[in-house]
């Protein structure tokens, strides 16, 4: 290894923000064709480090080296830092979807002042076709899908022909078979002699491309390491700080095996027809079950947990709480029969990002109570205390603003907004998408404890090892459709791979 | 700061306005069928809702022009030039003898005036004049401010004060009318020494403005003994500072009143003392309009191409009830 | 140790006060403040004086500033929960208060024509009536903002067209004048209470919003729908009704200010009545530091924003700038606010404080 060509060299590197130090003396080296995993929790300064490189902000102390260079380089922008052959694709698409394919692949890129459209798309053309991503240049980019927007912020990556690539969080939306699709990707450009950063929260994709490990915590380097040299365990507990009990030591929630319950429902649907485009689904929990809905990405699961919350528009079909029948029209008519949703979209659909931590943890709950009668302050500040302190979301103060907290801590506020309203039956979307692996074992004991306590949970995760982990039943989609429950034996990983795909069953 | 925002708007404004300018609608006559000898006139007014004085001028219009008079009047009204033309050339359609125009901007009428000679329509313009040649049209009926405003400061020399100590309080900045007001005040203080402006702001027609402005000076401690202000609404905003300032003013105050316009309640200030002045600006061309067609139908053309109205000033302590009824608008 | 930590509280207070809304229309009053105190310490005299009604009125500058901004201060209100909840502004406010005043001035003629001897109806029915007409025309412009999803200012701008003429057609284009000296307490002064009346009517609407604001949870509500109206909706709340009531409230501080502007003169002008007033009661906001964009606001520096507009505007009289230069004046410092009052600047301000004092804040930490 150590004969390889450097690429990139930070040393020494800190930041500093408003009473917190995000990065201390922090070191980083990436060579020439390599997948460089960059791993720590949330708030262990991966974002940050990567903001500081790509520009986005200006480290306060420490040198950055380009290549083989012995002088330092300043980068005072995004646009530096592409012009020194850093590009970057960040979790969040950051292109325009109402721009063609093409011409998000070479905004900004263009040089003089007329463009070749002809030409331009041609290119955009060959480039798609090469890295097998399914999108015409001239289409609409917010048509495509997600994944498919993320695979173009790849390709213009990729074509701006650079020295690094950052991949921050590329995969998270991402099925395996597109993550397999990327993978080759990475690998082409590896072979071709780019050094890729690698952010990401899915252990299994670190091992099965990077070739090195850089562990951050608290802001603070803990080491490098070649991959062979670290298993699972010790990275875990290296990122954590601490031997961690395995994450097979949760087990899972005992409820009789999948056998029918006893008694109501504390909420079934029959035959509910949302207006998003899924056939009409029946649906029933009971209490202290944790259930789940699997399938693809776009198989309508988050469609599902939508029409039951109300909000999204349904057309027929019918809702019991309790056995007794009931109206749900609008979030609120849910929400004031118990029920509570974490959306699967936590930007656009979860925080409210200028409010304070407080007001984003009492919202739902202070909604419930009523317009006339707003919490005192120190009603307020108890609330949010008592979560911060439940859920050990690290923040500043109840007061910051929740879009300055890192992306796990993010998602416990939005969880202790419906914890706080103490709902009977709570709908978690995605709720450990995008966030660190410590967090993820936090809310999936969370889920269960809630279970024990005699709650309802439906649980929806893209990765199934979770959702075997917490549910005792599983509703699989297909095309928009429920094609399947599976509980007790049937729950196992083939199974539901079979049942997804269907067809020779 | 207005200004600022209002470019920005601007813009936005355009696009609205010309989907929402409903006032361009043509008037028809009721009465469609063509009465022989009655002379077809095609009147193009601004808004009558644009001011106190557009209304009196429109209503004049209408007194004047109608079917007893001997006339078959259209009326099409806008404050925008273009509409204005439009309604011009519609007129020239409907084949009217006479051609009224009360100019809401001074440029673009010069094609529309020559296709109006070729079709052998008389033009007159009224209350405003444009830039074009004189040869387009027959006459222009229109007040001369400038003599406003003289009349005006000639009646308060003609007071014979010590020292005069003026506020003047402008309306828009450009408009016609404070051009012509301030003119002969700002001669009258250049030329002689015992004329001063204690202050000279516009309040944009505005009386609160007015009343802003009167009251600063107040709270500087200035002295003054004249507030001339370009419009009644804003000599009523100063007088509003100068009761609540316990200044005493008007017939036997302290400080002297001037206003302009010949509104109605303006003129009952006047009656009642708490005003001394206001200048006319006189909205009645009507008759004007009438004599000059008369004429024309006899075969005269008129005297002058430029006709200037009448205009008076009234005094508080000449000023009588009739006068009120009369010119007041 | 101790004197370290004090430096650096002063430090962090400063950068702290730089990035706080309230900063700079706290400091433009403060600037204009000093201003006025060097170049003439007498604009802040206050006297006690005599109208000419024979009653007691306090004059001075200082009076004059709280007696015109009362109005704007009032509009700020309104303008600025607009604002917050439908990121967008309400440009119709001047001619909708033209309508406010001429149903005022109507009610209270009456049969007995635009110059009754004595008013036709109590003016408590001519305002109240005012209001229901002016939160009408609000909610015309909620509705469409909130359920036709149209720019706020396209909505309002049919409303900042059509007002003038709506408010002269109410009246008949006729000029009303109320002769009952009582109509003029609301715009004037109460005999007896030398306080000019507005002052005491925008503090009664600020107390109004102080507890509004306090009592219910209009702020939140506000705040979440402005900042991200998707995840609102998925809290419970109602995000196009949140918008449209905004609107609502607007056509009532609407209907307030228009009750003090045509009681002040008694009388109505329909084409330059609270000219321009929109603009002012936006740039009010501004000043405040709140975004234009919606989300996040701060009714305190909104209001303050209103009197150091006030202020600025009888500064530039009391020192009698001329008339064709006075927009110009007004123009620049209205620029230099807005630019310092933009977050970034904001920021930037906390940053550089940070360099020149001479701790490093937060790495001693």
């Amino acid at each position: 290894m150590g004969e390889k060509k450097t690429v990139l060299k930070m040393r020494g590197i800190c930041k500093y923000f408003p009473g917190v130090k995000a990065l201390q003396n922090v070191d980083f080296t990436l060579r020439e064709g390599e997948i460089h995993a960059l791993m720590g929790e949330n708030g262990a300064g991966k974002s940050t480090l990567i903001k500081v490189l790509t520009g986005v902000y200006q480290k306060d102390e420490g040198q950055i080296f380009i290549g083989d260079s012995e002088k330092p380089i300043v980068i005072h922008s995004p646009q530096e830092a592409q012009n020194a052959g850093i590009s970057t694709v960040y979790q969040e698409i950051t292109l325009c979807p109402n721009l063609t394919v093409a011409e998000n692949m070479y905004i900004g890129r263009t040089k003089g002042t007329g463009v070749n459209w002809s030409k331009m798309n041609a290119n955009a053309k060959k480039l798609l076709d090469s890295l097998q991503i399914p999108a015409q240049p001239t289409q609409q980019l917010g048509s495509c899908s997600i994944a498919v927007q993320q695979m173009v912020a790849i390709a213009r990556a990729v074509d701006m022909e650079c020295k690094v690539l950052i991949l921050d969080e590329p995969t998270s939306s991402l099925d395996e078979q597109e993550v397999q699709k990327l993978f080759t990707l990475m690998r082409d450009l590896k072979a071709k002699g780019v050094g890729i950063i690698f952010v990401t929260h899915f252990l299994d994709q670190v091992y099965e491309v990077c070739d090195t490990i850089t562990v951050l915590r608290d802001g603070q380097l803990v080491d490098e390491y070649p991959i062979a040299e670290l298993p699972r365990v010790k990275l875990v507990s290296k990122m954590l700080g601490k031997e961690l009990d395995d994450l097979s030591d949760i087990k899972k929630h005992d409820d009789g095996d999948g056998k029918l319950h006893e008694g109501t429902a504390v909420l079934e649907v029959k035959q509910l027809k949302p207006t998003t485009g899924v056939s009409p689904f029946d649906f029933e929990i009971y209490e202290g079950e944790v259930n789940g809905f699997t399938g693809l990405l776009g198989s309508g699961r988050s469609e599902c947990v939508r029409a039951i919350f109300g909000a999204d528009k349904t057309s027929g079909g019918e809702v019991l709480v309790g056995g007794k029948k009931v109206k749900i029209n609008k979030p609120l008519d849910a929400m004031k029969n118990g029920v509570g949703y974490l959306a699967e979209d936590r930007k656009r659909d979860g925080i409210i990002g200028d409010l304070s931590v407080r007001e984003n943890i009492i919202l739902a709950l202070q909604v419930m109570k009523g317009f006339f009668r707003p919490f005192s302050r120190a009603k307020a500040e108890a609330f949010a205390d008592e979560y911060i302190k439940l859920l050990q979301i690290k923040t500043a103060s109840t007061n910051t603003p929740i879009k300055s907290l890192s992306g796990g801590n993010q998602q416990k506020v939005i969880l202790a907004r419906w914890l706080l309203t103490n709902p009977s039956y709570l709908i978690l979307d995605e709720p450990t998408r995008g966030i660190d692996v410590g967090t993820k074992v936090e809310i999936q004991k969370l889920v269960l404890k809630l279970a024990d306590e005699g709650k309802s949970v439906t649980f929806i995760s893209s990765e199934i090892d979770e959702m075997l982990r917490t549910c005792s039943r599983l509703i699989v989609m297909r095309d928009r459709k429920v094609v399947g429950s599976l509980t007790g034996d049937e729950l196992t990983q083939n199974n539901i791979m079979a049942t997804i795909a269907g067809g020779d069953k | 700061m207005k200004k600022l925002l209002s470019l920005m708007l601007a813009v936005a404004m355009i696009f609205a306005l010309a989907a929402c300018g409903g006032e361009k609608a043509v008037e028809t006559p009721s009465d469609p069928t063509e009465a022989a000898g009655l002379i077809k006139v095609g009147i193009i007014n601004n808004d009558p809702n644009e001011s106190g004085y557009r209304t009196a001028n429109d209503a004049d219009m209408k007194r004047v022009f109608t079917e007893e008079n001997g006339y078959e009047a259209s009326f099409a009204y806008s404050l925008k030039n273009d509409e204005q033309i439009a309604a011009a050339q519609k007129f020239i359609q409907d084949e009217v003898d006479y051609l009224l125009i009360s100019a809401a901007g001074t440029a673009g009428w010069d094609t529309v005036l020559q296709d109006a000679q070729a079709a052998g329509i008389e033009v007159i313009l009224f209350d405003r004049t444009i830039d074009a040649d004189e040869s387009l049209y027959v006459a222009s009926i229109v007040s001369d401010m400038a003599k406003e405003g003289q009349t005006a400061v000639d009646w308060l020399a003609s007071q014979n004060l010590e020292t005069y100590n003026v506020i003047h309080i402008q309306g828009v900045m450009g408009s016609s009318a404070q051009i012509g007001r301030t003119g002969a005040l700002d001669t009258m203080v250049a030329e002689n020494d015992n004329w001063n402006l204690v202050t000279q702001q516009t309040a944009e027609w505005n009386a609160e403005t007015a009343q802003q402005i009167v009251q600063a000076v107040i709270d500087s401690g200035k002295e003054f003994n004249v507030v001339y202000a370009e419009n009644d609404d804003m000599a009523k905003g100063a007088v509003a500072a100068l009761d609540a300032a316990g200044i005493s003013h008007g017939v036997d105050g302290d400080v002297i009143i001037m206003g302009f316009d010949c509104n109605k309640w303006a003129l009952e200030e006047l009656l009642n003392g708490n005003w001394n002045y206001d200048g006319q600006c006189n909205p009645f061309q009507a008759d004007y309009i009438d004599e000059i067609i008369d004429g024309l139908e006899n075969g005269e053309a008129p005297a002058e191409k430029v006709v200037i109205m009448e205009e008076k000033g009234f005094d508080a302590t000449t000023i009588t009830q009739a006068d009120v009824d009369q010119y007041g608008i | 140790m101790a004197k370290k930590n004090n430096k650096k509280g002063i430090g962090s207070i400063f950068a702290g006060l730089f990035r706080n809304q309230i900063f700079i229309p706290l400091a433009a009053l403060l600037i204009l403040v000093v201003f006025n105190l060097i170049a003439d310490p007498s604009f802040f005299k206050i006297t006690l004086g005599q109208n000419n009604a024979g009653d007691p009125i306090l004059s001075g500058n200082i009076m004059t500033i709280l007696n015109n901004a009362s109005e704007l201060a009032i509009l700020a209100i309104g303008m600025t929960l607009v604002t917050a909840a439908s990121g967008g502004q309400d440009i119709s406010v001047g001619a909708t208060i033209a309508i406010a005043g001429s149903v005022i001035l109507r009610i209270l003629c009456g049969a007995a024509g635009p110059r009754p001897e004595t008013m036709q109806a109590p003016i408590i029915v001519a305002f109240l009536i005012a209001c229901v007409v002016t939160m009408l025309f609000g909610a015309f412009n909620g509705a469409l903002v909130a359920y036709f999803k149209i720019q706020p200012m396209v909505a309002t701008l049919i409303m900042f067209t059509a007002g003038r003429s709506i408010a002269a057609w109410i009246n008949n284009n006729q000029l009303p004048v109320i002769k009952d000296v009582s109509f003029g307490y609301f715009g004037n002064y109460i005999p007896g209470i030398p306080v000019p009346t507005p002052v005491f009517i925008a503090i009664l609407c600020m107390i109004i919003i102080a507890l509004v604001l306090k009592f219910t949870n209009l702020g939140l509500y506000v705040q979440s729908v402005g900042i991200n109206s998707h995840s609102s909706r998925l809290n419970g709340l109602n995000p196009e009704f949140i918008k449209f009531i905004t609107y609502v409230i607007m056509g009532l501080c609407v209907a307030v200010a228009g009750l003090i502007k045509v009681s002040r003169i008694s009388t109505i002008n329909y084409s330059v009545i609270a000219k321009d007033i929109e603009m002012d009661a936006i740039l009010a906001v501004a000043l405040g530091g709140n975004a234009l964009g919606g989300g996040k606001f701060s009714m305190t520096a909104s209001i303050l924003g209103a009197y150091v507009i006030q202020f600025l505007t009888t500064t530039l009289y009391k020192f009698e700038v001329p008339s064709d230069a006075l927009p110009a004046y007004k123009a620049i410092v209205v620029i230099i606010l807005v630019v310092m009052s933009a977050p970034v600047v904001r920021e930037k301000f906390g940053q550089l404080w940070k360099k020149i004092a001479p701790e490093k804040a937060v790495k001693e930490a």
